[in-house]
């Protein structure tokens, strides 16, 4: 079985739209939206959910009036900055302990909380696993890692071979847990000094981690000065580039009908170039 | 007064239109929250610059001390210690920091000590001051950076923030005691999804919101009808024009060369200082 994410660093510089595609061209492909909390993948592959999981996070802590005795321990020894009046922040609390532990009266509670939902479902193109964090919950990271276990169960039931992970932005603690035991990654860069500045710390954290990159230029016509130094960029540091993909409206109007634009419009250029970036991807995963 | 500029979804263009913003009114400081991927210095190409590390405190233990009975490990909730047969071991990347562990620890055996996690960046462009935060690659805690730059605001005058995208604990940690949240988004189905999730979390933080559509004229009106219903004022709407794109893709505010938006800008922040009040 293998796995592959596809990152951006980023946001918005086409991961889902390359990721849905993917999905459709790949033949019978596990898919998995770890962008928990900006999920956009299920919008269009249109999962028909057939199993819900809640997600419990950290703990939250919860002081109890009646036993409190206001001695203020808990206020001092909270790092987060969480207590405040002899009440917990729910928004700040990270779940620590420290203060249920501390606690001279045992006045604090350390209630579980339901951060997110876990989902397993069918699509058109095979088995999905997705999630929803609620919005402004912690742990996203965790969250991810319960979609990726999931993918594999999946994948083992129904016998697949790929497992696609759509990625979330960023660097940190959700793309982190959405790269651990990939084969491979896919980062889609749009041609700005933006792009190409996130990209690059994008590409040291796979490196960080010792995953094997590669790189899709989504909208190169935007500016090709910035297409060619992110091509020799890549050439330099020999870092495969599976495709460039045009500026192409058909992309939106696929969103908009809740479809692939390799299903929506298989002809238009954005589809052309995805299906010559999918089969670059194939034999550059030996699939 | 502090202003965040937020979206939920990446890419809708909050460094664009905070840049834009902090450049045609003249703001005292621009702040920028998304440390995983900072990208407002690349338009605003600040000069000098004093730098200075994010550090967080992390366990050490004495081995010598360790009588390896895995309280701390039982103790940590984020499974940052790890204490087999003789053996103790301490993931920093882990680590939040709580000091819960030297708190349990019957030896007094376990210290402290600074690790750098990011860096913070205070600098000057434009006669504004901007402060932008870089969390290390491979580090996983983005909130204490983005907490670290925050707490360089100066005192007086107008703020912009610059949001890291989604809607989880670094969008809390960037809204949370600031005056407004301009929401940028696409009017397509996945700007729409990801403005409804980091609208929720605004909402719970009760700091008043309005609406920028950036790319308007792609897409469907789903955004609108979702303002609409919910109330949310829409503060603007700029257009998908290929000139701002290729301007973008240079590092180029568009505000420098289509002068015509910065009275724009000045009359959307004259709107969001009347929703303050």
């Amino acid at each position: 079985m293998k796995q592959v994410t596809i990152l951006s660093g980023k946001g918005g510089t086409g991961k889902t739209s390359v990721a849905g595609s993917f999905a459709a061209l790949a033949d019978q492909p596990i898919l998995a939206d770890c962008d928990v909390d900006a999920s956009n993948l299920h919008l269009i592959l249109n999962p028909d959910v057939k199993e819900t999981m809640a997600f419990k996070g950290l703990n939250l802590a919860e002081i109890d009036p009646e036993k409190c005795t206001k001695c203020g321990l808990c206020e001092r020894l909270c790092r987060f900055n969480a207590i405040h009046d002899y009440e917990v922040d729910s928004i700040h609390c990270e779940g620590c302990k420290v203060c249920v532990v501390n606690c001279p009266v045992e006045a604090i509670n350390f209630n579980e909380r339901v951060c997110g939902h876990a989902y397993l479902s069918e699509t058109k193109y095979g088995p999905m696993s997705h999630a929803r964090l609620i919005p402004g919950m912690e742990n996203s990271g965790k969250l991810v890692t319960l979609v990726r276990q999931n993918a594999v169960k999946l994948a083992e039931e129904a016998g697949r071979e790929l497992i696609l992970v759509d990625g979330p932005p960023g660097i940190g603690c959700p793309v982190i847990a959405s790269l651990s035991n990939v084969d491979a990654a896919v980062a889609v860069v749009e041609p700005t000094l933006s792009g190409i500045h996130d990209l690059k710390r994008l590409l040291q954290l796979l490196e960080h981690f010792e995953v094997l990159p590669s790189v899709i230029v989504n909208k190169y016509d935007l500016n090709s000065n910035n297409t060619e130094s992110i091509r020799v960029f890549c050439e330099e540091n020999e870092i495969p580039v599976l495709g460039l993909i045009p500026f192409d409206e058909n992309v939106t109007k696929a969103m908009v009908q809740a479809e692939p634009v390799v299903v929506y419009s298989p002809d238009s250029p954005a589809s052309l170039a995805l299906k010559e970036a999918w089969k670059e991807f194939s034999s550059f995963l030996d699939l | 007064m502090k202003i965040v500029v937020a979206s939920g979804k990446g890419g809708t263009g909050k460094t664009s239109v905070a840049v834009n913003l902090a450049l045609s009114v003249e703001a005292e400081q621009y702040i920028d929250c998304d440390v995983e991927e900072p990208n407002a210095h690349i338009f605003l190409k600040p000069g000098h610059k004093r730098q200075q590390p994010v550090e967080l405190l992390v366990p050490i233990i004495d081995e010598k001390k360790c009588t390896y009975c895995r309280r701390c490990a039982e103790f940590c909730q984020y499974n940052a210690l790890f204490v087999v047969g003789e053996t103790a071991m301490v993931f920093n990347e882990l680590c939040h920091s709580c000091g819960g562990c030297k708190l349990v620890c019957p030896e007094g055996a376990i210290t402290e000590e600074p690790r750098q996690i990011g860096t913070i960046t205070v600098s000057e462009s434009s006669g504004m001051s901007l402060v932008y935060g870089e969390l290390n690659v491979g580090e996983a805690l983005a909130v204490p950076v983005i907490a670290a730059v925050k707490g360089q605001a100066v005192d007086e005058g107008l703020i912009i923030l610059d949001a890291a995208p989604g809607s989880a604990c670094p969008l809390v940690e960037t809204v949370h005691g600031t005056d407004f949240c301009l929401m940028v988004t696409e009017p397509t189905p996945f700007g729409l999804h990801d403005l409804e999730v980091a609208t929720e979390v605004v909402e719970q933080l009760t700091v008043p919101m309005g609406v920028v559509v950036n790319f308007a004229g792609i897409g469907d009106r789903g955004v609108y009808e979702f303002c609409e219903r919910k109330g949310i004022p829409i503060l603007m709407e700029i257009p998908y024009d290929r000139r701002i794109a290729e301007l973008y893709s240079r590092g180029v505010p568009f505000t420098a060369e289509m002068t015509e938006w910065r009275a724009r800008f000045t009359e959307l922040l004259a709107t969001v200082e009347t929703m303050v009040k």
